[in-house]
């Protein structure tokens, strides 16, 4: 099957969120909140590395209060361009700023199945299938880890979930559901062996690592040593915050922007003092919380904001922007899912975000469907679509084929239509159908992504990982358990 | 007089002003009130009101956790007052409340707390990362009715059953409901884990604890 990857490059479209001078408000802001308020790094390593470049460090709180010159002295450190490895080398991803790419999103705790369509509790063997399906679609270049392998020991789950992906998939893998140093270094190991040797990480980066923050302004003690640690070999990392408006952010957009941006450029930086140099990406899925429940929304107005404001200030650091798109809070493929993730995924593609969490979930990244990942996948190839916008030449003006045809004939047999043609899109899951055949066989679009998705999983078959490989990967889970 | 006073009190509870809250407390007390009326016919009828504009969906949660926040910074002033004289409030319930060992996320637990305490609970907010044993410890020594775990990490989640477990090890169990919630927490998680109540919000929360002290 396909080993292309479908990405978004060279776009038509443009869209102008922020002037410079908002932008530059909000990096003021940011830094005026790491150097007045703090941002809180719950682990020894972390406060150490802060307290010897001179930032004012709280031992107890665990607070860092940091001038705005150590912070931004440390980012302009960190590489604006690098590529993401993949087991298939033709499958490497360039985070060049001029690609947008799709990943599977995570890390959810049910699925439902793909043969019952009944919801359950994942577990490992989810993983690898998910994976497997991914690695024959080509809207997706990356694989997060899509559901939690809750069938595996917590101390080393992360460790077998990245296992089952390298096992089913030569695509680029970013791990989100690795937070502690142990684990970190295992995975580095695990890396190693798919590229001959740590030294070689630095140049292939086969794993990724992404973290999330702990909104407002705070981080996790095992997040930030595991960040270190693939700092420390090169593979690039990256924090995510996911404040949400009224809850862990202010009500506000720009104030949460401001919030979020100054937990994830505080960590970025701490990478950079650390490791000058290494690879690093911002990641965020802001959001705004429901104003009645306080629940976590997973679509809305705010998010599509949120989703074209951050790249333009990942822009302004220049680095790399790993950002939440897709994800509905539907809790099944439908109307509400059509809308957030379509327009979630068009705003943070038209400012040409590097990478794009992710396709799948149903219930604001809690529950895996193979049907919405297809619908999702079809999403994307959409925006993929607009966002080359109309070509206007010669050829496409096409005035030789319309001075043949004339007034009143149409445009079926002409050569330029024959050369044309296949640009149109065609889709998978839109119903063109004629209304009486609708009616007879009253199916839909989620049958036909689900029957894609059971097909691709019953017959394709991955370019294995060499046993030999997998068996050393095998066994350095193995030691952790022991 | 006091009519004035309690109606300014369920007020203060409506426009989730602590400080006013606080201030009319202590102004209570110089007169020489009875505090518990000053709860019952002031503050917690603003209580309700906010959360009757909550049910019929005119409220948001800000105002219900600042109302919350209100009568909490109002009891704080009230209850010496009520120990000198003898008498205490009639509570659901105590409720020992934690985020789980390795878990660092206190938002959800917060308001869980917040929103118990001001529908009539006595709260225990042992804070974020708590061992299972210090749950356990303080569960025995204030003699809870609830143990309420949080939990936002996959891998932190086990630690809910691991409280279950121990809860039944030193033979609390029987005397001790335990509600659990997070955002992976799942109705099959709760089953399989063997708790007594589950909510996905902070509103269900405080219903399912009244049910579980059979006063919903």
């Amino acid at each position: 099957m396909t080993k292309a990857i479908k990405s978004i490059t060279n776009p038509k479209l443009k869209l102008k969120i922020l002037t410079q001078q908002e932008v530059k408000r909000l990096h003021d802001a940011t830094l005026h909140i790491i150097e007045n308020v703090g941002v809180r790094f719950p682990s020894q390593r972390a406060l150490d590395i802060w307290a010897a470049h001179g930032a004012n460090v709280d031992r107890e709180s665990m607070i860092v209060r940091a001038k705005a010159e150590l912070i931004e002295a440390a980012l302009k450190k960190a590489p604006p361009v690098y590529p993401l490895a993949a087991r298939d080398p033709g499958q490497d991803l360039f985070l060049d700023g001029n690609h947008v790419y799709v990943g599977t999103d995570g890390c959810g705790v049910e699925i439902i199945d793909i043969h019952t369509g009944q919801r359950r509790i994942s577990s490992l063997k989810d993983v690898g299938e998910i994976a497997r399906v991914a690695d024959a679609t080509e809207e997706v270049a990356f694989h997060w880890v899509a559901l939690s392998a809750q069938d595996k020991p917590a101390e080393t789950r992360g460790l077998h979930e990245v296992r089952a992906i390298w096992e089913n998939s030569t695509k680029h893998v970013q791990t989100e559901s690795i937070y502690n140093e142990r684990e970190a270094r295992a995975a580095v190991e695990m890396a190693a062996l798919l590229v001959g040797g740590v030294d070689k990480l630095r140049e292939r980066p086969v794993l990724s690592l992404m973290q999330c923050s702990a909104p407002p302004l705070g981080h996790d003690g095992g997040s930030l040593d595991a960040a270190l640690v693939a700092a420390e070999y090169g593979l690039p990392t990256g924090f995510m915050t996911m404040s949400a408006c009224m809850t862990t952010g202010p009500a506000t957009l720009a104030g949460t922007l401001a919030v979020g941006n100054a937990e994830v450029i505080a960590a970025t930086a701490l990478l950079q003092l650390a490791y000058p140099g290494a690879p690093v990406f911002y990641a965020a899925a802001q959001t705004a919380s429901d104003p009645r429940s306080g629940a976590y929304t997973g679509g809305g107005p705010e998010d599509f904001l949120f989703g074209a404001a951050t790249n333009v200030l990942s822009d302004f650091y220049n680095i790399p922007l790993s950002m939440g798109s897709f994800a509905t809070g539907a809790k099944e493929p439908n109307w509400q899912a059509g809308i957030e993730n379509s327009l979630s995924t068009f705003m943070a593609s038209i400012v040409m975000s590097d990478m794009l969490l992710g396709v799948g979930f149903l219930h604001g990244s809690r529950i895996w469907s193979y049907a919405e990942m297809m619908m999702d996948a079809e999403i994307f190839s959409i925006i993929h679509k607009v966002m080359q916008g109309i070509v206007v030449d010669d050829e496409t003006l096409a005035l030789e084929a319309i001075a043949a045809v004339g007034p009143g004939g149409n445009f079926l047999t002409q050569k330029h239509t024959r050369r044309h043609m296949r640009d149109l899109f065609l889709p998978q899951f839109m119903d063109r159908r004629p209304y009486n055949e609708w009616e007879a066989r009253s199916d839909n679009a989620r049958d036909w992504a689900l029957d894609k998705a059971r097909k691709v999983l019953a017959e394709h078959q991955p370019d294995p990982l060499d046993p030999q490989v997998s068996a050393e990967m095998a066994k350095i889970i193995a030691s952790l358990e022991k | 007089m006091s009519a004035e006073l309690f109606e300014k009190m369920a007020r203060s509870v409506l426009d989730g002003d602590s400080d006013e809250a606080e201030a009319l407390a202590k102004q209570a007390v110089e007169m020489g009130l009875d505090p518990l009326e000053c709860i019952t016919s002031g503050y917690v009828v603003g209580v309700n009101e906010v959360g009757e504009n909550f049910a019929c969906g005119q409220a948001f949660l800000p105002e219900l956790v600042m109302a919350g926040e209100a009568m909490k910074a109002a009891v704080a002033i009230l209850e010496p007052e009520m120990a000198k004289r003898g008498t205490a409030r009639q509570m659901y319930g105590k409720v020992v409340l934690a985020t789980v060992e390795g878990d660092i996320h206190e938002i959800g637990k917060t308001l869980v707390g917040t929103l118990l305490s001001a529908s009539g609970f006595e709260v225990i907010d042992l804070g974020v990362d708590v061992p299972t044993t210090r749950i356990i410890e303080k569960a025995r020594e204030v003699n809870a009715d609830i143990v309420a775990l949080s939990a936002l990490l996959t891998t932190t989640m086990v630690k809910q059953g691991e409280v279950i477990e121990a809860l039944e090890d030193v033979g609390l169990r029987g005397k001790v409901k335990v509600m659990v919630g997070g955002a992976p927490v799942t109705r099959e998680w709760v089953a399989r884990i063997g708790a007594d109540g589950y909510s996905e919000d902070a509103i269900g929360a405080v219903k399912v604890a009244k049910e579980l002290m059979g006063k919903a």
